[in-house]
């Protein structure tokens, strides 16, 4: 599957179904990070449930030093 | 005590989080800050280096509130979505509106954000917007139900300092919310004199993170506002042309 995650394109293997397990190939469970898939934020609770399809664009993003 | 929205601080020194040396003199300078509020801003990840340090994480959360911003937004769709992504974190329901329209001076784009401001403020979001020292554009915020009203001493990192202070002190007069002087503090005599204007608490970065010594730039920031505080709240004496004697007139006749 490819996922367009933080605009860029990106190979995944099948094993990734849904966004629990997009978390668990780039090693972030234990990060604070918040997820939008086709602009739609996904809350924790939903992460095994919301699945992955080819082409999805995906945001991964969270908090830095600012002011 | 400073009261915005549920919230009560005993701090009026809110800090920001960007453009330390390092997390060891940040972390140091947070605590010496005595700062409660903490602002943050929201970015893609690095997917690839999961291990990369993050200053947040280096944090006892609970004895701060976060304040994300929403900076990167030039419209207030934007500044929704940032503020969104935000408070799905389960970590913070405080928002600083941040919608910059001009990106040479990162002066606030006035229009974008009362929209902003709007918006976020039916989704149920403390909102804290930053404001140009426009008199008129606070009063419309503090009416639309914002929380605080954040007008910028000068613009952002420029540590200018108060630019005009009749209307920061119009702004203060006229305000039925907290008004939190941000953006443009350069030194701790700019955040006392914020203060002594009557501002309700100081919102600065780049001041301490920028300075050759953040640690002690901290502690000095914190004083300031202290002082600046207990100034205005003193009262101080009006201004004189001419002097007049602190010693006593009488008993003169001994000179």
């Amino acid at each position: 599957m490819e996922l367009i995650i933080n605009g860029e394109m990106i190979q995944l293997p099948e094993s990734v179904k849904n966004v629990s397990d997009l978390l668990t190939y780039f090693q972030l469970n234990n990060k604070i990070a918040i997820v939008e898939v086709n602009l739609n934020i996904i809350n924790k609770q939903d992460y095994e449930t919301t699945t992955l399809s080819n082409g999805d664009k995906v945001e991964i993003v969270h908090f830095v030093g600012g002011g | 005590m400073l009261k915005i929205g549920p919230y009560e601080f005993q701090s009026r020194l809110l800090l920001g989080t960007g453009k330390y040396p390092n997390f060891d003199i940040q972390k140091e300078a947070v605590e010496v800050s005595g700062a409660e509020i903490l602002t943050f801003a929201v970015r893609r990840m690095n997917i690839f280096e999961a291990n990369q340090p993050n200053f947040l994480e280096k944090l006892d959360l609970t004895k701060y509130k976060l304040l994300p911003n929403t900076a990167g937004a030039t419209t207030a769709e934007e500044a929704v979505r940032i503020a969104r992504l935000a408070k799905a974190s389960g970590l913070c329901d405080m928002i600083k509106v941040e919608v910059i329209g001009c990106p040479k001076t990162l002066l606030p784009d006035p229009v974008e954000t009362l929209k902003a401001a709007e918006m976020l403020l039916e989704e149920g979001f403390i909102v804290l917007p930053y404001t140009s020292d426009d008199v008129i554009l606070a009063k419309r915020l503090q009416e639309l139900g914002c929380h605080a009203v954040m007008p910028g001493a000068s613009p952002i990192g420029s540590g200018q300092g108060i630019i005009n202070p009749l209307n920061i002190s119009l702004i203060i007069e006229q305000a039925t919310v907290p008004v939190i002087v941000d953006a443009g503090i350069g030194s701790p005599a700019d955040a006392a004199l914020a203060m002594e204007l009557g501002a309700d608490g100081v919102l600065l970065n780049t001041a301490v993170a920028g300075a050759k010594d953040p640690v002690k730039m901290a502690k000095a920031m914190k004083l300031a506002i202290e002082a600046g505080r207990l100034g205005y709240e003193a009262g101080r004496i009006p201004k004189k042309r001419y002097a007049t004697a602190s010693s006593p007139m009488e008993g003169m006749s001994v000179v």
